[in-house]
């Protein structure tokens, strides 16, 4: 038989809150994502899509379904060996790097808790790797502006060399300019590294650029999934999808058409 | 043309800092009439502090200077604060980012919008309850009693933004004033809020300054774009015409952004350039 | 700027550099940059220069001192400020009150530096503790910290003094455990903000212990506020310290201790007033020395103002 998916979501439940209050926040969603493939998620705020990533890597609650990586199901804390396979990026720059501690510091924890020797050789080649200057290494975060935080917070994900990348909205903070930088940098270290990549965003065009394939997400629901051809040819089934495809493109002016 | 709503001549805003004065805005003209205007920039472009300015909202240390800042004919610096409070409000309204910052959350939306009307002139408790109504149908909130007096967290994102522009637009203003009225709105939301926006501001003849990073929006949405670089305008170009830019920092502005079937080829970065800086 | 530029940077450019070389200089830069934020602010410098003082005296008591500070002259009792060479006065033994209030500041440094060696650490780890971990942990700390909280602090040191035993080192303790509950509050407040932020995640996610979260990523964002509040709470501490002192509770005669000195000094307040004016007035400095400090304190460690 041929090798496992690297990432299988089998009707993945997560809720949260009880009572009065319950939600469910994601329904019933299954997905397999092969080795070295990207794959995306898109969807608007609630649509359970940033949720998914979470609960991958344990931060929300599996409520029914399974998680799968290459074929070993996630069940109770993550182990430490699951946190050298699969890392991930957050959206907020501004938010998912410690205020008081140094990009040498940030880069380094990692390290020091896995044990990894050469650690300065290897925090400087993390720092090339991303396109920054190893002068950087002892910035505090805010001393750098939104894009090189992101490409920090890149490079501490990859310091570990998962083979899993979970991308929560990694542009959607930045501007134009620098979210095409940083979508380049995630490409060109996707093939350098034989990384696979689980694609979240907001953003149509953006996950049209980076992934093979995609899932649209609403209201904690899939909707449906297609290929990047298919979304071009606009080869889509569901009135969401074409909602939001047309949203992408800017606004029309009624009865300007 | 006849003679413009809004007209800014050599504009600037200083912010004296530990390392010295930095200006956020150095020297940006421009006229806006009975028109949709786009201000597009990236962060520090100084978009935002060129609406605040106008309004006389820079708070200091930032310092604000022009030649020229005109509304309707009247000299906008310089004038008592008392008249900057009537210009403000019933000529020229603003609509922020996020109507989560910018509505007040232990006031009753019909209050605000009460609060709204009372600032200029005695209207009496019917007129304020219908106008409040008419407002709020326009718009386009179905259940305008409810959400009267609904708070403003019993509201979603897009229906606060809508309460927002109704409570800015109650007053009857000649300029809006809107910035970044839609980034913090779903993309299905956003042009719902738009077509409102465009509905209204056309209907009522109104001058618009729409101040965005989003250059696919403003080109769709706007009549003229302004395009800011560090505190300059380096382009000033017909929306419709923004895919013939002549500005490299336009262009690469607009190449930079993937689009749908574009494929997965590195998309083209900004190389930015000293020169731009004195553009 | 005419020199060669091959010469090795002054102190001054070291400092202020934005591209620091090692974790040292890295270190060095964010101490410089607290310090000139903090020089900037005069009242700050004056509440320093009170605490500065204090510490000079503690260390340099046997010097500065004029006369034996328990030396009793029964015949130059109760002498004003400025007789025979007694700077400011006399006592009801005829001890030399500026030599007591040297040799006191001594006692006062000693009951600040313990209390502020144990309380806001205790409660520092029990505020992460209970934040960080949340569910039963976090019940059962802080309800034990309520009901500490829920006794007024005076009465509870007292209570605490009158089981162990008067004395210096019983007060401190007492004043210890009367003082921590509020700074668990504190760093339990400061940890919930934290702990849902992005950059805990992304430590869980690198496979952190909790026991590295709290330490290295939690307490950093904690321990600000918690320096403020006990700058500012140090003023507190120093009156219960005295007026258990005052109840004679905390210091045992001889001994140079500001409160009792009052304690003693109140019975010819109207007669002699300073007997006791006089310790009054250092206690007052030294508290208005630390509130001032801390409120600059919180200007410049404030975490919040960090990031812009």
């Amino acid at each position: 038989m041929s090798q496992p998916p690297r990432i299988e979501v089998e009707n993945l439940t997560v809720t949260f809150g009880e009572g009065r209050r319950h939600v469910v926040a994601v329904d019933r969603v299954s997905f397999r994502v092969e080795p070295g493939e990207s794959y995306g998620l898109v969807g608007e705020s609630g649509s359970g899509k940033s949720t998914v990533l979470r609960a991958i890597c344990g931060l929300a609650p599996i409520e029914g379904g399974r998680v799968l990586i290459d074929g070993q199901n996630l069940t109770g804390a993550r182990s430490r060996a699951f946190t050298r396979q699969v890392q991930m990026v957050f959206q907020d720059p501004y938010g998912s790097l410690h205020p008081r501690h140094t990009i040498d510091r940030i880069l380094s924890e990692p390290l020091s808790i896995h044990g990894f020797q050469g650690r300065d050789q290897r925090i400087t080649q993390a720092l090339e790797d991303v396109g920054l200057d190893p002068a950087f290494r002892f910035r505090l975060p805010h001393q750098l502006s939104g894009g090189q935080r992101q490409r920090i917070a890149i490079a501490r994900a990859l310091i570990l060399e998962p083979t899993v990348l979970l991308l929560d909205e990694p542009t959607s903070a930045l501007d134009a300019s620098i979210q095409a930088e940083i979508l380049n940098l995630l490409t060109r270290l996707r093939r350098e590294k034989q990384l696979t990549y689980l694609f979240v965003s907001h953003d149509l065009a953006v996950i049209d650029h980076m992934c093979d394939r995609l899932l649209v997400m609403r209201g904690g629901k899939a909707v449906e999934e297609m290929t990047d051809g298919a979304l071009a040819s606009r080869d889509v089934d569901s009135d969401y999808t074409r909602a939001l495809m047309k949203a992408s493109e800017g606004f029309v002016r009624p009865g300007a058409a | 043309m006849s003679a413009p709503l809004l007209s800014v001549r050599d504009l600037t805003v200083t912010f004296d800092t530990r390392r010295g004065p930095f200006e956020a805005v150095r020297g940006v003209s421009f006229d806006v009439g009975r028109e949709r205007v786009g201000i597009v920039g990236e962060s520090g472009s100084g978009k935002s502090m060129t609406g605040r300015a106008i309004l006389g909202l820079v708070r200091p240390p930032g310092r604000v200077g022009a030649s020229r800042l005109t509304f309707d004919g009247t000299e906008l610096p310089g004038l008592p604060e008392r008249q900057m409070r009537t210009i403000r409000g019933r000529r020229i309204s603003m609509v922020m980012q996020d109507p989560r910052y910018s509505l007040n959350p232990v006031m009753t939306v019909g209050r605000q919008i009460a609060e709204a009307l009372r600032v200029h002139g005695r209207p009496s408790r019917a007129e304020i309850r219908k106008r409040s109504l008419d407002m709020l149908a326009e718009v386009q909130i179905r259940d305008p009693e409810r959400v009267l007096t609904a708070y403003p967290h019993e509201l979603s994102g897009g229906m606060g933004q809508r309460v927002m522009i109704a409570m800015m637009l109650v007053t009857q203003p000649e300029l809006l004033i809107a910035d970044e009225p839609t980034s913090a709105l779903d993309v299905t939301v956003q042009l719902e809020v738009l077509r409102i926006l465009d509905d209204l501001v056309r209907r009522r003849g109104m001058g618009l300054i729409f101040i965005s990073h989003d250059l696919r929006l403003v080109s769709t949405f706007c009549d003229r774009v302004l395009v800011m670089y560090r505190g300059r305008i380096v382009e000033e170009i017909k929306a419709s015409l923004l895919h013939q830019a002549q500005h490299p920092y336009t262009q690469g502005l607009l190449n930079c952004l993937p689009r749908i079937g574009g494929g997965h080829e590195a998309l083209p970065t900004l190389q930015r350039q000293d020169a731009w800086n004195d553009a | 700027m005419s020199q060669a530029h091959t010469t090795p940077p002054t102190l001054r450019e070291w400092l202020s550099t934005d591209t620091p070389r090692s974790r040292f200089q890295a270190r060095s830069i964010a101490i410089w940059n607290a310090w000139r934020t903090l020089s900037s602010n005069g009242l700050a410098m004056l509440g320093l220069a009170i605490i500065v003082v204090l510490v000079l005296m503690a260390l340099f008591a046997p010097w500065i001192a004029t006369h034996e500070p328990n030396a009793q002259n029964l015949t130059g009792r109760l002498n004003p400020p400025g007789w025979e060479g007694h700077l400011l006065g006399t006592d009801e033994l005829g001890r030399d009150i500026f030599s007591r209030i040297v040799f006191g500041a001594r006692v006062t440094l000693y009951i600040v530096a313990l209390v502020a060696v144990t309380a806001p650490v205790f409660g520092l780890i029990v505020g992460t503790v209970a934040g960080t971990m949340g569910g039963w942990t976090d019940r059962v700390l802080m309800r034990m910290t309520d009901i500490f909280l829920a006794f007024p602090r005076l009465i509870l040191a007292l209570a605490f003094v009158a089981a162990l035993g008067p004395g210096i080192f019983n007060a401190v303790l007492a004043i210890a455990l009367t003082a921590w509950p509020a700074y668990a509050r504190v760093a339990r407040a400061e940890t919930l903000t934290v702990r849902r932020s992005d950059y805990i995640a992304a430590a869980r996610l690198q496979g952190a212990s909790t026991f590295r979260i709290i330490t290295g990523h939690v307490m950093p964002m904690c321990l600000s506020s918690v320096i403020v509040r006990v700058t500012l709470d140090m003023a507190g501490i120093i009156l219960t310290a005295a007026g258990l002192g005052f109840l004679g509770l905390g210091a045992q005669p001889p001994q140079a201790e500001w409160g009792a000195m009052i304690s003693t000094g109140r019975q010819y307040l109207l007669s002699h007033w300073w007997v006791a004016t006089i310790p009054g007035i250092a206690i007052l400095t030294v508290s208005l020395g630390f509130n001032l400090l801390g409120d600059a304190l919180r200007d410049v460690l404030d975490p919040r103002a960090a990031t812009k």
